[in-house]
């Protein structure tokens, strides 16, 4: 009762005329910032948190902002997955999936208001699950140590093993040039640079956006130049905008188990949007058994991420304003803009300033349905880039791409790796290798290995910790069951079938 | 970290009115990503410097990420070396890194040093229902077996975090080869390690320390600061005090390319001077959780060569040059 008599003074405050506004803008620019695949969420909260302190924002009106920008963003990331195949940030990885090869065969429209959807099923479990279970849940993040984090990992990327295309080796090569890219860089255990050749530009690893910009924006620069002459088939639009009441049966419980999955390993500080959504994608794409075309344009494949990343992201509110620590680089941020204002997040942030954390949770959920009513109206525009020819379009996001690498780094080394990357991934793609895993293992395989090597500097080298709570032993049965299970279910199948099995 | 470019900002903030000779173009390099300790050491001065009038236009503050700092002192000095506007945000660790050689060819001497605007003190922390109840038990915990003690901290092996916990088990008597480190991505992460009960003790920072000490669910054995500190943390005694001379500042500040003319930097110093004074700079200053510490221009200099040449005793003495 206590929580409901909260919440609606928290929907008094965000429903100010002032803060809805400031939530709309918000929700636009992080719609905007999203789509750029040079910047994501942590730059347009940096960007915008000066401004929001230097217009002299009151605390919660500054957060509101900063909160409708992060949630925007991680709805624009899925418009340029889905309309040129480059991923807006790192929890649109795995919409490229399947969201291009629907815009492909002409359904950009229904690929894109479905994900504006899934990403507003996302949000609105996650804003529940913060209303209901912050404080239990801060617990369960907090069970989570070193060893349980690599288990985790572990996890995802067995996940992996299920969602590549044609070749299952291709796909583990591509994993591990990712880990191999991970490494680069100073070890923040030992702090020794690796394989950085000297460079200092290396030293702090390379940067996600441009590994993804490399491998995706830049490597379709040069598919398409060597098309250029032969020339890729104009997208019909089926000019359809809204997705069909079959899509959408398809795609609800896809939606609705995703929101759910991505809000729980979004509360985990360590794990992210990007290890919600390649998880999600990845057990739906098992669970739809043979009837499904997950890859070549599926709507579940696009439900899923989008419904998982943003629950994740709003999901990692949690452990910043419940223990004072951050859940993603966004929320670090954030963390950064709430001390400006003397506030100090943590155990007792909801006793000390009920207003802004009460603020702050409904109008999570206001830029929530804004977004979605922005963002099906906007859809009729989007759609308007497939318009521009291919030979337009990439080399100008490309350029984009890079001005806004440039802008955040301000060195041209990154332009320079970008390039040598994309031809990487060039010829990676001529000989059909897949891009998702490689920058799955990017992203995990810093994460993965800095976790091993906490908990075994804990141990000091004892291997039992990796297996000594329930939650870690969980999750390795998890991953046990994702490599092993689905061998065993084609077993069963050819057994009942009366072939002999070797064993 | 970002506490302690909090209060850099605040120091920028108490600047007083502007004067003649304002470069143009201010801008703060924060040698880091967003978010971070010299983001916040950056804005310090672009809310202190702007609140106070100091400067006309406002502070624009960028990111060279890079080495904690290493891309944006070979930048600077390399490319930038003139520029009168633009000042870059440093830290104590900035200063260990160069002391150790991670800085690529420069040295201490390759840029002038402009203000130091804040420091921040170690601090030694463990959970609640620890049975540790000051640092003497800590101490003796350590020195019967140096497996039970596992110590985490933000920084990787041979960084400031990870030497505080080195200092404390030195004193133990541990080697710090035997000593168990955990080295987390920030503090954040130490703070939830340590919350969850994975590592028993976290090496972080006072700032941090005061907003968790609210909640009660961690307990502050020592400040590695020669006095107590003011306010919510003058309950907690300073090592010294508990019979061990553990201490550990970390300042916040800014340097200049080394071609900046004398008239310009000179005019950052004064500027400095005046700005550090003000009622106005102490209230941004605390507000991201700095202690007050100032030092400008040649002061500034002496105390940085000082700093960097004890530091690399102590790197000798840790094995931690870089090979």
């Amino acid at each position: 009762m206590e929580t409901i008599t909260h919440l609606m003074e928290g929907f008094a405050v965000a429903g100010t005329p002032t803060n809805l506004a400031i939530a709309a803008i918000g929700a636009f620019l992080g719609t905007v910032i999203g789509l750029l695949p040079g910047l994501g969420p942590i730059n347009g909260v940096a960007i915008l948190l000066p401004i929001a302190y230097a217009m002299k924002l009151p605390p919660e009106s500054a957060l509101i902002l900063l909160a409708a920008v992060y949630a925007g963003c991680e709805v624009g990331g899925r418009i340029s997955a889905i309309l040129i195949n480059v991923p807006g940030d790192a929890g649109a990885v795995m919409t490229t999936m399947d969201g291009y090869p629907m815009a492909r065969k002409g359904l950009a429209g229904p690929a894109l208001s479905l994900s504006a959807f899934a990403s507003f099923s996302g949000s609105m479990v996650a804003v529940v699950g913060i209303v209901l279970f912050a404080p239990l849940l801060a617990e369960w993040a907090l069970a989570f140590g070193p060893a349980e984090y690599f288990a985790l990992m572990v996890l995802a990327l067995s996940c992996l093993g299920g969602l590549v295309g044609d070749s299952l080796v291709k796909a583990m090569v591509c994993v591990l040039l990712g880990l191999m890219l991970s490494t680069v860089g100073i070890d923040s255990n030992s702090g020794v640079y690796r394989y950085t050749f000297d460079l200092l530009h290396l030293a702090d690893g390379i940067p996600f956006i441009v590994v993804v910009i490399g491998l995706f924006a830049v490597s379709e620069l040069m598919l398409m130049l060597e098309n250029a002459h032969s020339g890729a088939a104009p997208v019909s639009l089926s000019g359809r905008l809204m997705f069909n009441a079959q899509e959408f049966a398809l795609a609800k419980w896809t939606m609705l188990r995703c929101s759910v999955t991505g809000f729980f390993v979004g509360v985990l500080p360590g794990a992210g949007a990007s290890i919600a959504s390649a998880m999600c994608y990845a057990s739906e794409r098992r669970m739809a058994g043979k009837d499904h075309c997950f890859g070549e344009g599926d709507p579940r494949g696009v439900a899923a991420p989008e419904a998982a990343n943003n629950a994740s992201a709003y999901g990692s509110l949690i452990p910043m304003l419940t223990l004072g620590v951050p859940g993603s680089g966004t929320t670090a941020v954030m963390i950064g803009a709430l001390t400006l204002y003397n506030i100090t997040p943590g155990p007792t942030l909801f006793q000390d300033q009920p207003v802004v954390v009460w603020g702050l949770i409904a109008s999570l959920a206001i830029a929530s349905v804004m977004l979605l009513a922005m963002n099906i109206p906007l859809i009729r525009v989007f759609v308007k880039f497939l318009a521009i020819p291919n030979w337009l379009l990439v080399p100008g996001v490309a350029a984009i791409s890079l001005v806004g690498v440039y802008a955040v780094h301000g060195t041209t080394f990154d332009l320079i790796l970008g390039t040598l990357l994309g031809g990487v991934g060039y010829l990676l793609r001529v000989m059909n290798f897949p891009m998702a895993p490689f920058i799955l293992g990017f992203v995990l395989g810093d994460m993965m290995e800095q976790n091993l090597r906490r908990a075994l500097s804990i141990s000091n080298g004892e291997l039992d910790i990796l297996f000594s709570s329930p939650v870690s032993i969980g999750l390795w049965i998890g991953a046990l069951a994702m490599l092993v299970g689905p061998r065993v279910a084609a077993a069963l199948r050819s057994r009942h079938a009366g072939e002999p099995q070797p064993v | 970290m970002f506490k302690q470019s909090f209060i850099a900002v605040a120091a920028t903030l108490a600047i007083g009115a502007a004067q003649a000779g304002a470069p143009e173009k201010p801008e703060c390099i924060a040698p880091a990503k967003p978010g971070g300790g010299f983001d916040l050491t950056c804005k310090l001065a672009q809310g202190a410097l702007s609140e106070g009038k100091f400067i006309d236009a406002p502070m624009r503050v960028t990111y060279m990420p890079g080495g904690i700092g290493a891309v944006a002192y070979n930048t600077v000095i390399a490319n930038r070396p003139d520029e009168s506007g633009t000042i870059v945000a440093f830290s104590g660790g900035s200063l260990l890194n160069l002391s150790i050689g991670k800085f690529g060819k420069y040295g201490v001497d390759d840029v002038k040093w402009l203000a130091a605007v804040g420091a921040d003190y170690g601090a030694i922390i463990v959970r609640a229902d620890s049975p540790y109840k000051d640092l003497k038990e800590l101490v003796a915990a350590l020195k019967a077996d140096p497996t039970k003690v596992v110590f985490g901290a933000g920084g990787s092996v041979g960084s400031q975090d990870w030497l505080k916990s080195a200092l404390v088990a030195k004193e133990a008597g541990v080697n710090y080869r035997n000593m168990r480190y955990v080295a987390f991505e920030g503090g954040g992460e130490a703070m939830t390690a340590l919350l969850g009960g994975h590592v028993q003790a976290y090496s972080g920072d006072a700032s941090e320390v005061a907003a968790h000490l609210k909640g009660g669910k961690v307990r502050a054995l020592a400040i590695l600061s020669d006095e107590r500190l003011p306010g919510e943390l003058a309950s907690v005694p300073t090592a010294k005090e508990q019979g061990l001379p553990v201490a550990w500042a970390i300042i916040r500040g800014y340097y200049m390319g080394p071609k900046v003319s004398a008239e310009d930097y000179q005019w950052w110093v004064g500027t400095f001077d005046q700005m550090l004074d003000t009622p106005e700079f102490a209230k941004l200053r605390e507000a991201q959780g700095l202690f007050p510490f100032k030092l400008t221009g040649d002061k500034l200099d002496a105390f940085v060569k000082e700093r960097v040449k004890s530091y690399a005793g102590l790197a000798a003495e840790f094995g931690m040059i870089a090979q």
